[in-house]
């Protein structure tokens, strides 16, 4: 068996969440490549060249790349997937925009969002919000998978000692631009890749509240998260929401605070190691996954705990 | 400008689904199917465009059971011109329905297919790159923004760190995040109307086109429960369990 893994990075730094693909592509088992498709990626194809268990990082160098258009990198990805019994990414925005791509052009299926690799044709997945979990098997010959950021933990980022190859195929459909991003600037560390996180929903009744969420994040060094309410109730921006349509995340210690706990939202953290929920509504269901509850008005628990801290 | 809308018949989003005791899927007898809320706001976006001009007609495709029509309908109580029912009793998945609107889209011409960026039940995010990929067309997945303007689709995307903005060129393919519209409700006399819209119905065959699967669901079980930890009293008992229990906090 031979997987390629296609990276996740910014053009100067490897995702985490690369590493978890390369985690599920050690559990496939096989020989593992990294493509690392961008523009002057250097710095990441070294990064990826030190991964444990790579054999080979690919770099496709070239303008075309540097915003990873689904256009381009498709078409690139297919290229180089000839030969590969598997080509992995992570489920990321990025991968689910271009993944699904490369499966239709390679004419097979794709599995999206694993959480467990049950052998090199079987996979679990969760649907229905994680209500449900599918072990599903494909007879494709290209197996094409995107996995789950809190599947597996990642692989160490050093000790590999890969040969770093350039990949010259230059893909330029042109019937796609991009204009610009706006990336939430932020000191704190990334929803995706916290070991804490503090997350507020509909009962921090305004957006000027989260600071009171602020104050124990940077003594916690943790990331701040939302539910679907609070993003659709104008608080916060979208990149916050944690839940089915959000981000999925799996920290050690996860805090909910003013979050009742509907369905959509445990799917996006339910595998937390440790969960903490303040709610004053003692029903809320989010109490029925949390490890401790605490029954107490937030604007009093919230000053008092970033005290105590 | 004609506007191609998939849409998807799924479990209502308030059904909390249950896994069936042998473990073959999950139960879905009697219980609510609706339009799937993410295609709900792709129909939506598209008859926003026809009001304002933009568009043209708008046409709303299912793939699926003779039980998508119900679906179909309450998209055209919404406001789509017409609908399409590629039936088949067949279990579908992504690249099949992508293959079928791929044979239909020979048919329509339309430059600007809408889809909703997931469905609620497979959790898939994969039909609309799919059939942009097939369809030689560009995509700007995840959409919060839709303008369009001199033959091109200009649309914001939210992503994982926070909003990018692409300008693609028509035909294109745009997927639909939640903050795109606020969908509106079907009122009585539209749904009236509905009844009296054009409805087709085709089959995969007649398409031309091999919808079956190579993906076999093995079993479908409940996920691991989390039990219920304890309450405390206060903050106080909370930072100390967190630090000398639990130990994630120093």
């Amino acid at each position: 068996m031979s997987i390629l893994v296609v990276a996740e990075h910014d053009n100067s730094e490897l995702k985490v969440a690369t590493r978890v693909a390369m985690a599920a592509a050690s559990a496939i088992g096989g020989d593992a490549d990294i493509l690392v498709a961008g523009s002057g990626v250097d710095g990441v194809a070294s990064q990826a060249a030190a991964l444990p268990g790579v054999r080979t990082v690919k770099v496709a160098d070239n303008p075309a790349y540097a915003n990873q258009l689904p256009e381009n990198i498709s078409a690139l990805v297919v290229e180089v997937a000839a030969g590969y019994t598997h080509v992995v990414t992570a489920h990321t925005t990025n991968g689910k925009n271009y993944l699904p791509r490369v499966a239709a052009l390679l004419g097979v299926a794709m599995i999206s969002d694993i959480t467990a690799v049950d052998s090199e044709d079987t996979f679990q997945r969760p649907i229905y919000a994680g209500n449900a979990i599918a072990t599903v098997k494909s007879s494709d010959a290209i197996k094409v998978v995107s996995v789950r950021g809190t599947a597996y933990d990642p692989v160490a980022a050093e000790g590999g000692s890969a040969s770093i190859e350039a990949c010259d195929i230059a893909s330029d459909a042109g019937n796609s631009e991009f204009i610009g991003e706006e990336i939430a600037k932020s000191e704190r560390p990334e929803l995706t890749a916290a070991g804490v996180i503090i997350s507020g929903g509909r009962g921090m009744q305004n957006g000027d509240n989260f600071v009171l969420l602020e104050g124990i994040a940077d003594k916690l060094g943790a990331a701040i998260g939302a539910s679907r309410a609070a993003v659709d109730a104008g608080f916060v921006p979208n990149d916050m929401q944690v839940g089915q349509t959000g981000k999925i995340v799996a920290p050690d210690l996860y805090v909910a605070v003013g979050i009742s706990g509907a369905i959509q939202h445990l799917a996006g953290m339910k595998d937390s190691k440790v969960i903490v929920a303040i709610n004053k509504d003692e029903d809320a269901p989010i109490f029925q996954v949390a490890d401790y509850g605490l029954v107490a008005d937030l604007f009093k628990a919230l000053p008092e705990m970033e005290a105590l801290l | 400008m004609k506007v191609l809308v998939p849409v998807k018949r799924v479990v209502d989003y308030n059904v909390k689904v249950r896994v069936k005791p042998d473990n073959t899927g999950v139960d879905l007898s009697n219980v609510k199917m609706s339009v799937n809320p993410f295609c709900e706001i792709a129909i939506e976006e598209a008859v926003r465009l026809k009001e304002a001009g933009v568009a043209s007609e708008v046409v709303a495709v299912a793939v699926g059971p003779s039980a998508c029509q119900e679906q179909l309908r309450t998209c055209l109580a919404l406001g789509a011109d017409r609908a399409v029912l590629i039936e088949t009793d067949e279990e579908v998945q992504p690249l099949g329905i992508a293959r079928a609107l791929q044979a239909l889209q020979a048919k329509e011409n339309a430059d600007l297919a809408i889809f909703g960026k997931q469905s609620i039940d497979g959790d898939n995010s994969q039909t609309g790159q799919m059939f942009a990929a097939l369809t030689g067309m560009p995509q700007a997945t995840f959409a919060s923004e839709l303008v369009i303007e001199d033959g091109k689709a200009q649309v914001v995307r939210e992503i994982d760190g926070g909003l990018q903005t692409v300008k693609v060129d028509l035909p294109a393919v745009v997927t639909t995040d939640l903050r795109l519209n606020e969908p509106r409700y079907a009122s009585l006399p539209n749904i009236m109307k509905a009844k009296k819209k054009p409805l087709d119905v085709t089959t995969p065959a007649e398409l031309g086109v091999d919808v079956s699967p190579t993906v076999a669901t093995l079993k479908v079980e409940p996920p691991s429960e989390r039990a219920a930890g304890i309450k405390v009293e206060t903050v106080e008992e909370l930072v100390d369990k967190l630090k000398n229990e639990a130990k994630v906090i120093a």
